[in-house]
């Protein structure tokens, strides 16, 4: 079993870990971890794939991007705790209910 | 060795991610996280990516564990969750189990051999001003990324300013008094983290390393001293944190300006200055992401009760009555 075969499947597996947590659980924090997790799936399956190169090399470009993205998620991250706590300080709750609508 | 290894690795980042989404408590989760995070580097490490394995542990396992961690602090107790409904989790389980096989397929059926742009990249190496094929790409042949990407950074601090109200980077110190062995580990920890970012900047142009690297070890040097009781950015006005913020996003642009009052594009260095010119714009870089990662996790936190009699005026007003 090749470096690439083993670690881009477990991306794929860990997005989908991923996507079923975020579909499942209500709590907002926990739906931040899943699309984290989920990120950290999609990168691992890039830079598996760009393992292949059969060079001794590695493939710089894949790895920026992948860089970037690492980047980019903390951002959203971030972002997204933010309006987690507002939601909290305005509704006391941290979970979208569905029955009581957003008011 | 290696034939175990990398399957026993994957097991592992698989079976701490099902625990870490699906735990009962989210604070283990939320640790079990940052665990993850950790071997997430490993297996970087495994796929001949070190600049990632680096990014990794400080940026993704790191900050977002000690954001996560902190808002969860805040949260405190927010009510237990609904039970899902059966059908949600059937419905749930069969969508992906049906993605992830056809996905594993796909995988399966790619052609041998991709070399990628691993010859390209490196038959343009001596032109690129720098050593490491990674910093070339960030910061010359993908530079236009890079830009966007601090500019994310950028609007994120942004955001998160707004969200919380206020036009300082850094909030009030921590409430509780600091552990002591905290203090005392942080007056010995921030020199040496300086000096390893200041390394990783500098190693970053000829081996693995860099801004964002060198950023994120400053940044969370940053967060250190704000848990330890001490305040970072306490020497600064908040108009030149926040002008800091944009140092990255502007240096940038007038790189890019200037290479196009000399040469035919946009962000085209020309080859004998872009040693300096990555250098320069690697280090504003450096700085903005370091105070950007402060900010993020200091601002995000309430305004104390206190100042809702002077609430700071610019925002637009929200409708209070709406609900």
């Amino acid at each position: 079993m090749t470096p690439f075969l083993t670690y881009s499947i477990t991306g794929i597996l860990l997005f989908g870990l991923g996507l079923h947590a975020l579909i499942v659980r209500e709590h907002l924090l926990r739906k931040l971890l899943s699309l984290n997790v989920m990120s950290s799936g999609v990168f691992l399956l890039i830079v598996a794939v760009a393992e292949r190169n059969g060079s001794p090399l590695p493939d710089p470009v894949p790895h920026a991007m992948v860089l970037t993205g690492i980047v980019v998620a903390v951002s959203v991250s971030a972002v997204a705790l933010s309006l987690i706590r507002r939601l909290h300080a305005r509704t006391g709750r941290a979970s979208l209910h569905e029955e009581e609508g957003l008011e | 060795m290696d034939q175990i290894f990398d399957p026993l690795l994957a097991v592992a980042l698989l079976g701490l991610a099902a625990i870490a989404l699906h735990s009962r408590e989210l604070f283990r989760g939320i640790v079990l996280y940052i665990v993850f995070g950790l071997l997430m580097a490993l297996a970087w490490v495994r796929l001949n990516a070190p600049d990632i394995a680096l990014a990794e542990a400080a940026i993704g396992a790191g900050l977002t564990g000690a954001l996560l961690l902190d808002t969860m602090a805040q949260l405190g107790r927010s009510g237990e969750e609904q039970p899902t409904s059966r059908r949600l989790q059937i419905a749930a389980l069969g969508t992906v189990a049906a993605f992830s096989a056809i996905a594993v397929l796909a995988v399966l059926a790619l052609p041998r051999g991709a070399a990628g742009l691993t010859s390209t990249a490196a038959a343009f190496m001596d032109r690129s001003g720098v050593r490491s094929p990674v910093t070339a790409v960030l910061l010359n042949f993908r530079a236009y990324d890079t830009w966007l990407e601090v500019a994310v950074l950028l609007v994120a601090v942004i955001s998160v300013l707004v969200l919380a109200r206020r036009l300082d980077l850094t909030g009030e110190l921590t409430r509780v008094p600091p552990d002591p062995l905290l203090t005392a580990s942080v007056r010995v920890l921030i020199p040496v983290m300086i000096l390893a970012g200041g390394y990783l900047l500098w190693r970053g142009t000829h081996a693995p390393g860099g801004a964002f690297q060198a950023g994120a070890v400053l940044g969370s040097a940053g967060v250190l001293m704000l848990l330890a009781g001490f305040h970072p950015l306490s020497a600064v006005p908040p108009a030149l944190g926040r002008a800091i913020a944009t140092a990255g996003v502007f240096a940038f642009t007038v790189a890019a300006a200037s290479a196009a009052a000399v040469t035919s594009g946009f962000l085209r260095f020309p080859v004998e200055y872009a040693g300096p010119i990555i250098v320069a714009v690697e280090l504003a870089v450096t700085v903005s992401i370091a105070v950007t990662l402060i900010a993020l996790f200091a601002a995000a936190r309430e305004v104390p009760v206190r100042s809702e009699q002077q609430e700071p005026p610019p925002f637009p007003p929200e409708p209070e009555g709406g609900r």
